[in-house]
């Protein structure tokens, strides 16, 4: 069952990528779907990154910790490199001192 | 093949690897504790080439949803790419035959879409596919290191690990939202009405991936009536 969820996502996926790029060459001209389009990225991963994020580690107090981290080195134009990194070194962190207070 | 585009394409891709190793090393970690294989995880990667999609998806097949639900929430996720492979085939050198395109689609990625928009020069075949040939492999691989490795690593680690992907997220959203004041809204509003939805009882009928479809577009359609882009791609 697995490997057909698999299948139905690379599908569903590469149709999106491929259909496009080949099929229509014409620019999108409706303003209102370019903006929707547009927003999709920001709202979909914000909606995924809340509240999930908060229960994703051992302790939300880590959670709270990775998210203070991630968003302030975002704030300052970090690669996604860094601000990924850094927020998983704040949860480790968060969740060795936890005892410890 | 022209072999000086080619290289210049692993040039230019060779960060972006290093980086999606990194990421798709947490999506292992993550896959192989929603139940999948080392085989499955890295599968997963190698075919879809999207962290928020199969995220999502991931999220999907461990709440054992249906195929419809996996199909409906990649479609709206994954929507963006279509205005992106857009975009790139205005772009694209008018010798690119349909054969090359059917390749470049497979790996149009939101960081691959970039670099291959800011190359200064039209884009020729072999300098995509010198450009994703990188990034594929070191998405496939991180996410088989992840997946073979998550089980051995200590719980911490793996606890750390697991913000790794909502991070690049957050440090996604947020430059531009800092940029762009209507961004900064729509994801707001997002937030709100995925919060909403989790916390209200009302809404426990509601799985993670409809929720994700319902924010997305709510979220975006209220962004695109409220602040429509101007033509050069700024907002009111």
């Amino acid at each position: 069952m697995v490997y057909v969820y698999i299948a139905v996502m690379a599908f569903v996926t590469y149709l999106i990528r491929v259909i496009p790029l080949t099929v229509f060459r014409k620019k999108i001209e409706n303003r209102y779907i370019q903006s929707f389009l547009y927003y999709v990225p920001y709202t979909c991963l914000t909606a995924m990154t809340f509240p999930a994020i908060l229960y994703a580690t051992e302790s939300i107090w880590s959670a709270l910790a990775g998210v203070a981290v991630a968003a302030a080195l975002a704030f300052y134009n970090k690669s996604l490199l860094t601000v990924a990194a850094f927020a998983c070194a704040a949860v480790f962190l968060t969740e060795q001192l936890l005892p410890v207070l | 093949m022209k072999k000086q585009d080619f290289q210049c394409g692993l040039k230019d891709g060779a960060p972006i690897a290093l980086g999606y190793f990194s990421v798709s090393f947490s999506f292992g970690i993550l896959a192989l504790g929603g139940g999948l294989t080392v085989f499955q995880a890295a599968l997963t990667s190698l075919t879809n080439v999207t962290s928020a999609g199969q995220f999502a998806g991931l999220q999907i097949i461990i709440a054992g949803g249906t195929l419809l639900e996996m199909a409906v929430t990649q479609l709206i996720i994954n929507l963006r790419y279509a205005l992106m492979s857009l975009s790139l085939s205005q772009k694209l050198s008018e010798r690119v035959t349909f054969w090359q395109r059917l390749i470049i689609a497979f790996a149009n990625t939101d960081e691959i879409f970039a670099v291959a928009m800011a190359h200064g020069r039209e884009l020729s075949f072999s300098y995509m596919a010198g450009l994703q040939i990188l990034p594929v492999i070191g998405w496939t691989a991180g996410t088989a290191v992840g997946a073979a490795a998550g089980s051995m690593l200590p719980e911490a680690v793996n606890s750390a690990l697991s913000v790794a992907l909502y991070g690049m997220f957050i440090a996604v959203v947020i430059p531009e939202a800092k940029k762009v004041r209507s961004v900064l809204a729509t994801a707001a509003l997002a937030l709100l009405m995925s919060c909403v939805i989790y916390y209200l009882p009302v809404f426990s009928g509601i799985s993670a991936g409809v929720s994700i479809i319902i924010c997305t577009v709510a979220a975006s359609a209220a962004g695109a009536v409220l602040f429509p882009l101007h033509e050069e791609g700024g907002t009111e």
